[in-house]
């Protein structure tokens, strides 16, 4: 698909002349037996962004770490991958050693473990240069220089990691990888750990770069946004193949593969469409304040969550969200305000009844369950709270019908679940005490575009049936958006903003409010609306 | 992991058979038999006593064995206890006096307090047993600390406190479920310097006393005669070596099958 191009006249500038700089050939993977991909064909081109698209599981990592030598023990090969005409599938490790960080380079999705937390930055750049026999003095230069290049030039090379934010860290892993001017840059999610706003900069970092350095950059993503904002060249994944490949305008344009299609439908839940409040609050906080010491948590929120809403909370990380969620909880201490949870005292204050009235979501689908704990005993964990009924099993399997599951299930550990399946196991843990209120704590941001898309819908199902009031906690303003009625956009340890979704997207009354929804990236709107009327694509 | 399993299987066997029987009464003094050479009588020969060796060796096994077992049975009992509550409430003043206190016990020398001990309470296997167990006190405690303090930050521990679960309840049911692989292997490495331990008080008399039979005092009476009959001082000090090889070797096995970032490289 990638040859012919019907579509490709109304395409950007950057002209695909110079001859590919990697071209992968029928590169097919196993790893102790096991098919991982399967004939993938791809070509990377210099001074362009190359972007591979897939859920987890498609083999998109897999293919970088081909392409960097860095496959784990037991994998075999077949097919070719040209670099400089040489094949980098047959290299030995010893001339891998001459290629990596000097031709290839590649930086990581977690920039909080990627660098060494006992060397500083300075000589954390500096490394790979020393490594090809640069002189001391001259090493600092360059690492002083590469570091200005990525926006750390207030920043002194002495700077150990901790000492810095996450953006901060995932610039230096990027002057870390630019030290020896690499020609082929990979980067594997490289913005999902971070905030929407420092995602942004992060990625229009790497657009410069390729676009004066003349450096290729293969984007490993799973976020249709980022691509549509970043990539040339989009190749989507699914289960070890490349589906559909083609210049990224045309493709989103005029895709043809059905997985393309869902990725996509997925990847933009339709807005929600708000409901009238219905007026008789179920949770109210009035002028929370939470402090460690001289810092201040949480200051001075209030907020009202109405019973069958859907209320978003909208944050970066480190803006309080989290020690609020604790605290509505009972799990920590206030030193300010109350919380009123259906009329009576809420917060650390409630009674055991109560609390089983409240639950909670977690987003981690692997951390959330003890692994050596069957489902049954898992769903069952909140009884604790209201005492075992008699009829414990059948309420387990009850729940767990409601979410999808089935009776079989209860038997089951939690490692034998997918990360859809796991959050669907805690949504029937939460539900089984029957609450009023689900505190959904980033609840589908680890999921998968489409996985994602069926959480919601159950979610949206199951607070139609039950009467659940949720309050919504999450990074992702289009996940708050698909569901949400009402928004709270908190900076700081402060409501900077609050009201109906609509009019909170539509015409954003703070500044911060703006900033996030103009960081968020997305997929221009002309490019899919093309996809309705046939004749435009042609 | 293997070898250990079967050395450490092999001690631990005789030193039950030795309960119910042994080739001769090593109590039996029988100075007309005494320096024999390995016969079919007796298979590792006598000591200078006429006492039989591998009657002695058995004897020895289940000695140290006893001695050892109870006193990782205190450091686990105590220790890993100690270590949970930490655990549960750490960065508080209460994880502060635990950790400290066991910093005082680690602060002196294990060997060295446990002489005094027996010393002055006097020398037998009760008070061998407690010097030893007191400080394997503070190694469980800490092992059981550290593992646990990640798991508190899960996910699952958060949902059991919002399930309204007490720290102690969220402990045992949580915690300690997902430690026991690190205490299992914890404890298989200190039953071997138990046993190292048990010897060396024997050695000096103030283990268990005859005429229990022990290896460290096996090696102690045999020292003078190390010359003209080594066999006496080789076969026990070989023993030694085998049993806590043996644990060792099992300990590391243990670790590698149970620990999962290690498990692909496992033999």
């Amino acid at each position: 698909m990638s040859q012919t191009d019907p579509i490709g006249n109304d395409g950007p500038p950057r002209q695909l002349a110079a001859p590919p700089l990697i071209t992968v050939r029928k590169l097919s993977l196993a790893i102790h037996g096991a098919p991982i991909l399967n004939e993938i064909d791809l070509a990377i081109q210099p001074g362009a962004v190359t972007a591979l698209v897939g859920e987890s599981g498609s083999g998109k990592s897999m293919t970088a770490l081909a392409l960097m030598g860095l496959l784990p023990g037991g994998s075999t090969t077949t097919g070719q991958a040209l670099f400089d005409g040489s094949d980098l599938l047959t290299l030995s490790e010893r001339a891998w050693l001459g290629l990596r960080g000097d031709d290839i380079a590649m930086i990581f999705q977690e920039p909080m473990t990627a660098l060494n937390p006992v060397h500083t930055i300075g000589a954390q750049v500096a490394e790979p240069l020393r490594l090809c026999g640069i002189r001391r003095a001259e090493a600092a230069r360059i690492a002083r220089d590469r570091l200005d290049r990525v926006g750390l030039s207030h920043v002194p090379l002495d700077r150990y990691p901790h000492e810095l934010s996450g953006g901060q860290r995932q610039r230096v892993c990027i002057a870390m990888a630019i030290a020896r001017r690499p020609r082929l840059l990979i980067a594997d999610e490289p913005t999902t750990a971070l905030d929407v706003t420092t995602q942004a900069e992060i990625l229009s970092l790497l657009r410069s770069l390729v676009d004066d350095e003349g450096m290729a950059l293969l984007l490993i993503t799973h976020d249709l946004g980022v691509v549509a904002g970043m990539a040339d060249h989009v190749a989507v994944m699914e289960r070890g193949c490349i589906v559909e490949s083609d210049r990224t305008e045309a493709l989103f344009r005029g895709h043809r593969h059905p997985y393309t299609a869902a990725l996509l439908a997925a990847s933009r839940p339709p807005p929600h469409t708000p409901r009238p409040p219905d007026g008789t609050a179920i949770l109210e906080a009035r002028d929370l304040r939470r402090t460690y010491g001289a810092v201040t948590a949480v200051d001075g929120v209030s907020f009202t969550l109405h019973r069958g809403e859907s209320l978003g909370l909208v944050g970066e990380s480190g803006c309080g969200k989290s020690t609020l969620t604790r605290a509505l909880l009972g799990l920590e201490p206030l030193q300010g305000g109350s919380v009123t949870f259906d009329g009576t005292p809420g917060g650390q204050s409630m009674t055991r009844r109560q609390r089983a009235r409240i639950s909670v979501v977690f987003q981690d689908p692997y951390g959330s369950f003890n692994p050596r704990w069957t489902v049954r005993r898992i769903v069952q964990e909140p009884f604790h709270l209201t005492g075992k009924p008699r009829d414990a099993d059948a309420q387990a399997a009850r729940a767990l019908t409601e979410v999808g599951l089935t009776t079989a299930d209860l038997e089951k550990y939690p490692h034998e679940f997918s990360g859809g399946q796991r959050q669907r196991i805690a949504i029937a843990r939460a539900l089984i005490t029957k609450p009023q209120v689900l505190v959904l704590d980033e609840a589908v941001s680890a999921l998968d575009v489409r996985v994602r898309a069926q959480v919601l819908a159950l979610l949206s199902e199951l607070q139609d049936r039950l009467g659940l009031s949720y309050l919504f906690i999450s990074h992702d303003l289009t996940v708050v958006r698909a569901i949400c009625d009402r928004v709270l956009v908190m900076q700081g340890g402060r409501i900077v903003e609050q009201g109906a979704i609509d009019k909170v997207f539509e015409a954003p009354a703070a500044a911060y409010t703006r900033r996030l929804i103009d960081a968020a990236p997305r997929i221009p709107a002309e490019w899919l609306a093309a996809r309705n009327t046939p004749a435009a694509t042609g | 992991m293997l070898i250990g399993a079967v050395l450490t299987a092999l001690f631990a066997g005789a030193a039950l058979l030795s309960l119910v029987w042994v080739p001769h009464d090593v109590a039996r003094l029988d100075i007309a038999a005494r320096l024999l050479p390995p016969s079919p009588a007796h298979p590792l020969g006598t000591d200078h006593f006429g006492r039989d060796m591998l009657s002695m060796l058995m004897e020895g096994a289940r000695t140290s064995i006893a001695v050892a077992l109870v006193a990782v049975g205190i450091g686990l009992g105590l220790g890993v206890p100690l270590g949970l509550w930490a655990a549960a409430a750490r960065g508080t003043w209460l994880d502060d006096v635990i950790m400290r206190g066991n910093d005082l016990i680690f602060a002196f020398p294990s060997l060295v307090i446990a002489i005094l001990i027996t010393a002055v309470f006097g020398p037998s296997a009760v008070n061998a047993i407690l010097a030893i167990g007191i400080f394997n006190i503070p190694v469980f405690a800490r092992v059981a600390r550290g593992a646990a303090l990640p798991i508190w930050t899960l996910d699952y521990v958060m949902a059991a406190r919002v399930a309204g679960k007490g720290k102690a309840r969220i402990s045992t049911e949580h915690v300690l479920p997902n430690i026991t692989n690190l205490l299992i292997v914890q404890a298989t490495i200190q039953f071997s310097l138990g046993i190292l331990a048990e010897a060396a008080l024997s050695y000096v008399g103030l283990g268990a006393q005859p005429p229990t039979a022990s290896w460290g005092r096996m090696l102690a009476d045999a020292q003078t005669m190390i010359y003209t009959e080594p066999q006496l001082a080789v076969l026990p000090g070989l023993t030694i070596v085998g049993m806590v090889l043996g644990l060792n070797l099992l300990g590391d096995g243990l670790r590698d099958h149970l620990d999962p970032r290690l498990r692909r490289r496992a033999p």
